[in-house]
């Protein structure tokens, strides 16, 4: 085998690299392709990017295709978002339609790659609509949604429904999202890649250059949120928060984002932020290149405590590769953060800017214990959430569907 | 004659969400009562092989959702130590548990819900077994591959192996039996392990100790 998987061994263990080749055995030469809306920005591409060379790697014939949209199918898609995460969000029939057109165009264009494909996972509502495109297809399809559809606006979710009810099984990160639905629904939480420019190991100097043009102060507490500017990550929340810890301790905050080419709002919630944020020298508020992973990696690093005051939340891989990198999490207790935050094991879950502000005073006195929560959340990652781990279920979830109603598959080498 | 080579086997789950969920002590109770019996069982031992926490109060998902979500402490505890690998059949085992509940309805009538986001979700899995391919032809060659062996291959071996029907040891011990006196002590030693109370790399660490007659928690975490 080749060293790319072999290099994860030292990550996730040799253990882990040997299960899966064990279960990759039987599926050697499937065709196996997955779509989603765009290449880079946000934990979706981040994760294809990884784990399709990997699936190769197994014998596995991967492909990754993107679909092409305009403006307006990107607002439809926007909508989509807001409202399946409980924005009560009207969207017009004329978006709909387009979003469906849309599809239907890029339906033309992939045909060759999906109708004949083994397996197909479509990834998250923006390309949803394929599976009804294509009708010729020939292989088992999977709805892949990676977002928080617990509460969604009803009439929303309703027009997806009729789109995705007809896949042959549909894939959630946690169960509190999944969605009646007249097919299995198969529970999959996300990961994080150790070996990415985000995750990799860094030596202290290439991290200090990384951070030195935002001018920190190395001797005070860096209070650090990375995620998208969207108001359901709240970083005005956390800039409250912030302002009520620092009359008691000395400290800084960071909220670091970017944007991502299929999210429209991002620019609004920037300006509501700085307008939060003024002029106060202490908060230092990012917007970062969608290829700034270094920079990110350094942030994480640097910081004392990481937050991720989240009001939704599909699952919070910023919060998974905090942990990775040995550091504490005060999170939103929302969707996946309550997987991977653990109170007084792997950080603090909270409700309110109060509580945030609550637990970053309370952690910053003890700082044995912020050490020992790096410990243990380096290990919750480590056996649960790298890609190694996501390479896994996705390898099972093949096998599986082959017959959903049975309980046991013992597979043929 | 000596045995057949033991052949590794290794294990995979995938998580099915059943749509039953419960918000309270009744409704766990009620939806206890109708899934598949195999969800059951799941949320008492597979939870091992799903992405979790490994450090929890409760090793199986009733009792901890009991603290954690109902905040019923009592209950936690009489749950905690149900062993599903006591009784007869799951459906035994349903009925034992779903009395735990109507004992804890009857010393709780009202009990509350519980807060929005903490409901009980129940779960089944489908299994996916494979051959690693590795044999042992002696218990020395089983001790020297147990550290190499995927954690779903432990778990195979060492929990779900004590379901086979009439059966109550694990697969390691049954195949070392066929060996006869002369390694009754390693038996011994993979008898005395509590395997209920440790995540499988841990346990890992337990039985290849055990096997290789080192003191059997040296190393664990």
């Amino acid at each position: 085998m080749s060293a790319t998987l072999e290099a994860y061994a030292e990550a996730a263990g040799q253990d882990a690299i040997q299960h899966l080749r064990h279960l990759a055995r039987p599926l050697r030469g499937a065709r196996v392709v997955h779509v989603n809306s765009t290449a880079v920005g946000g934990g979706v591409a981040e994760i294809l990017a990884r784990l399709i060379p990997l699936k190769r790697e197994l014998g596995i014939d991967a492909t990754w295709e993107i679909i092409e949209g305009d403006a307006e199918f990107y607002a439809a898609t926007k909508g989509f978002h807001n409202a399946l995460q409980g924005q009560p969000v009207d969207l017009p029939r004329r978006l709909v339609e387009h979003w469906l057109e849309v599809n239907r165009a890029n339906a033309e264009r992939l045909r060759a790659s999906l109708a004949d494909a083994d397996f197909v996972f479509i990834h998250d509502p923006q390309p949803a609509p394929l599976f009804g495109a294509i009708p010729d297809r020939r292989g088992r399809w999977v709805w892949r949604c990676h977002i928080d559809v617990s509460h969604p606006h009803r009439p929303v979710w309703k027009t997806l429904r009729t789109v995705v009810r007809g896949y042959d099984a549909s894939v959630f990160s946690m169960a509190a999202f999944a969605q009646p639905l007249p097919h299995p629904q198969y529970l999959v939480p996300p990961s994080i890649d150790p070996l990415s420019q985000k995750n990799r190991p860094l030596d202290p100097d290439e991290a200090a250059r990384a951070t030195a043009p935002f001018g920190l102060d190395p001797s005070r507490p860096v209070i650090l949120q990375v995620s998208r500017f969207d108001r359901f990550k709240d970083p005005v929340g956390v800039i409250r928060a912030f302002r009520m810890v620092r009359p008691h301790v000395p400290i800084q905050l960071v909220l670091a984002g970017g944007s991502a080419s299929d999210d429209p709002e991002g620019e609004e919630v920037l300006a509501e932020v700085r307008a939060e944020a003024a002029d106060d020298p202490d908060i230092k508020v990012l917007l970062l290149p969608p290829d700034a992973h270094t920079t990110i990696n350094a942030l994480q690093r640097l910081a004392t405590i990481v937050v991720q005051k989240s009001l939704r939340e599909g699952f919070g891989l910023t919060v998974t590769e905090a942990l990775w990198k040995g550091r504490p999490v005060i999170g939103g207790e929302a969707g996946g953060i309550t997987l991977q935050v653990f109170d007084n094991h792997t950080g603090f879950l909270v409700n309110t800017p109060e509580g945030a502000a609550f637990r970053i005073r309370y952690l910053l006195s003890r700082p044995e214990l912020i050490a020992t929560m790096g410990i243990k959340g380096r290990r919750l990652v480590r056996e649960n959430f790298l890609l190694t781990r996501h390479l896994r279920e996705y390898l099972t979830l093949i096998l599986a569907l082959k017959d959903a109603a049975v309980d046991r598959v013992e597979v043929a080498s | 004659m000596p045995p057949e080579p033991f052949r590794f086997m290794d294990c995979a789950l995938i998580i099915l969400a059943l749509g039953r969920t419960a918000h309270g002590l009744r409704e766990l109770r009620d939806r206890a009562a109708e899934v598949p019996p195999q969800s059951i069982w799941h949320h008492f031992y597979e939870t091992l092989l799903r992405p979790t926490f490994d450090d929890p109060e409760y090793r199986n998902d009733f009792a901890l959702w009991a603290r954690r979500g109902l905040r019923d402490h009592v209950l936690a505890e009489r749950l905690a130590v149900i062993d599903p690998l006591e009784f007869d059949s799951l459906e035994r085992l349903r009925e034992h548990f779903v009395d735990d509940h109507d004992d804890r309805l009857a010393e709780t009538p009202g009990p509350p819900p519980v807060r929005p986001g903490q409901e009980f979700h129940f779960l089944r899995s489908q299994m996916i077994v494979v051959d690693t391919g590795f044999r042992a032809a002696t218990p020395g060659e089983m001790a020297a591959q147990i550290p190499t062996l995927p954690p779903g291959s432990l778990y195979y071996h060492f929990i779900e192996g004590r379901r086979h029907p009439g059966r109550r040891d694990d697969d390691f011990s049954a195949w070392l039996a066929e060996w006869g006196e002369g390694v009754a002590t390693l038996r011994e030693r993979l008898d005395a392990i509590d395997f209920r109370l440790w995540p499988l790399t841990d346990l890992r660490r337990l039985v290849g100790a055990a096997l290789a007659g080192r003191p059997a928690v040296e190393g664990i975490r």
